[in-house]
């Protein structure tokens, strides 16, 4: 048989996925037993108790000095500025992709002032934001608002673009206005499109974050890696990046839940265009 | 009763003549089919008519009045594909061209009016076959079923003229067969003239009461881009059809199989004790 035709079963499916993990964790732990047995107290490439006791100590047993659990305190700042964040510009995207998408003269409005603010890269404006709106919270929401609202924007000008324009006229000939359009007939469509964008925009919105926080912030997951790497703790980066990636697949996981539940018409929808 | 009148109508994009001096009145509730080879112009007609493309030149009235330059709910449309929405059921698909029209700022209507639009609704889609998928999404249904919706939809909104669009082209023969016969059972009963694009010439003379032919009349490489297509052949169909009477014309009691055949429905038998 062709190797294109050639498919893994279920059992032998989930075992070439497991593979890959597995095999990271047992070169880690190799490279960690061959440093440690050298020098016991190697940092760089903690072993398996290191990490119990770092994770105790973050996660379970409150900071000697300010009584709060550390990793908590750090997971919902964190989490309440990418929330903010990532609200404002969906919320912002929204009614300025679903405006400049549908009415041609916002559109040449702001259509190339998106186009070339898109370009503008985020990092370089944090200097300007922390000038302006401070060192506070503020900033790193703005960043993140800053980072991901005009990627919204431009994808959801594109994904109206991309309705059937069949669709508009057949609105029209309904007795639709533009106003009744846009609400029964578009904002529908594109709401679980929103959400496929702010997927992709999930990765962009934790750079910002993580980047704003390592450089300007009293907690929060960004501010602990970076706090600790001068003590080359990797035994708390580790586990803390681990995390960092667990909520942002969780993330991923509820949004595309949300679109199945939500808008159960889509899959089939799109399979069928 | 709805007149379309069509006035030296010319469509130009650019340098490009589509469509040169279109003259046409089209009496109320015809059912006129426009045929011709693809890019004749034939759809770019109708969707003058729909007022999706303005004319160069020319005129489009409906009972002597120039058509709104935007579309509207005068007139109805039904096209090949993406006629109905894949957001909404079967039901509120219909359901929304009620809403839209009398729903005001939301779109949406709530209470008695609902009701009583739902029911409306619920009848359309039951004279078009549709009454045991109300909760299904266009996804989930065939091609058939999407264009019967897509009819039903447009009805709603009562237009004037039904505009179709190739509304069969894509159709399996024999499915196309059953829309048909629900095509003419909705032209007979609802108050509308349909103008409608093909280029199955069967379908044009099956359902049409009229048959407009389009084609170049000069079509040399070095003509083609200064010359447009225009009418070439008008065409009364015959037996002709009658909106609202399907039964026009037609013998009440056929002749069968193997009956003698018959002048002017009286037995014509050679039977010498007949002629005596």
């Amino acid at each position: 048989m062709r190797l294109i035709n050639r498919r893994p079963d279920r059992t032998s499916w989930m075992l070439l996925a497991a593979l890959p993990f597995v095999a990271v964790l047992i070169a880690y732990a190799l490279g960690s037993a061959v440093r440690l047995a050298e020098n016991p107290s190697d940092k760089l490439l903690p072993g398996l108790t290191s990490f119990v006791d770092a994770i105790d100590r973050m996660a379970f047993t409150p900071d000697k000095r300010t009584g709060d659990i550390l990793l908590w305190l750090d997971t919902g700042t964190s989490l309440m500025r990418l929330a903010a964040g990532i609200a404002i510009a969906a919320a912002g995207g929204l009614l300025v992709g679903l405006a400049a998408g549908l009415l041609p003269y916002v559109r040449a409005t702001l259509a190339p002032f998106v186009t070339v603010v898109s370009m503008v890269p985020p990092l370089a404006v944090l200097p300007i934001l922390f000038i302006m709106v401070g060192l506070g919270e503020a900033s790193k929401i703005t960043l993140i608002v800053v980072g991901v609202l005009p990627c919204l924007i431009r994808d959801l000008m594109l994904k109206i673009d991309d309705l059937p324009r069949q669709q508009l006229i057949k609105a029209q000939t309904l007795g639709a206005n533009s106003w009744t359009i846009a609400i029964r007939v578009v904002l529908p469509q594109i709401l679980p499109r929103l959400i496929d964008s702010i997927r992709l925009n999930l990765g962009p919105a934790w750079l910002f974050l993580i980047s704003a926080e390592a450089i300007a912030s009293e907690s929060g997951l960004g501010y602990r890696i970076f706090l600790v790497r001068r003590y080359l703790a990797m035994d708390v980066i580790l586990p803390y990046v681990a995390w960092i990636t667990l909520l942002c697949f969780l993330m991923d996981l509820g949004l595309r839940v949300l679109q199945r539940r939500a808008f159960p018409w889509f899959e089939d929808a799109r399979a069928g265009s | 009763m709805t007149q379309i009148s069509v006035r030296d109508v010319w469509k130009e994009y650019g340098e490009q003549v589509v469509l040169e001096r279109i003259n046409l009145e089209i009496a109320p509730r015809s059912f006129v089919a426009l045929v011709g080879p693809s890019g004749c112009g034939k759809t770019t007609f109708l969707r003058m008519l729909l007022s999706q493309e303005v004319p160069t030149r020319g005129d489009i009235l409906i009972d002597g009045v120039p058509i709104s330059p935007e579309p509207g709910p005068d007139r109805g449309v039904v096209f090949q594909r993406y006629s109905v929405f894949p957001h909404l059921t079967v039901l509120g698909n219909v359901l929304l061209g009620a809403e839209l029209k009398g729903g005001g700022v939301l779109g949406r209507l709530f209470g008695t009016a609902r009701r009583q639009a739902k029911e409306e609704a619920a009848k359309l889609l039951d004279a078009v076959g549709l009454s045991h998928a109300l909760d299904k999404y266009p996804a989930q249904l065939s091609g058939g079923m999407q264009q019967r919706l897509a009819l039903a939809q447009a009805l709603i909104a009562k237009p004037k003229v039904l505009l179709l669009d190739e509304p069969f082209g894509a159709l399996d023969p024999g499915i196309r067969g059953d829309v048909h016969k629900l095509m003419r059972k909705l032209w007979h009963e609802h108050p509308m003239s349909v103008v409608m694009v093909t280029h199955d010439l069967s379908e044009a003379f099956h359902l049409g009461t009229r048959v407009i032919a389009f084609d170049r009349r000069r079509n040399l490489p070095e003509e083609r881009l200064r010359y447009g297509a225009s009418i070439t052949n008008d065409i009364e169909v015959w037996p002709r059809r009658v909106a609202g009477n399907p039964g026009f014309g037609k013998d009440p009691n056929p002749p069968r199989r193997d009956d003698p055949a018959t002048v002017d429905g009286q037995p014509d038998r050679d039977d010498p004790a007949d002629a005596a």
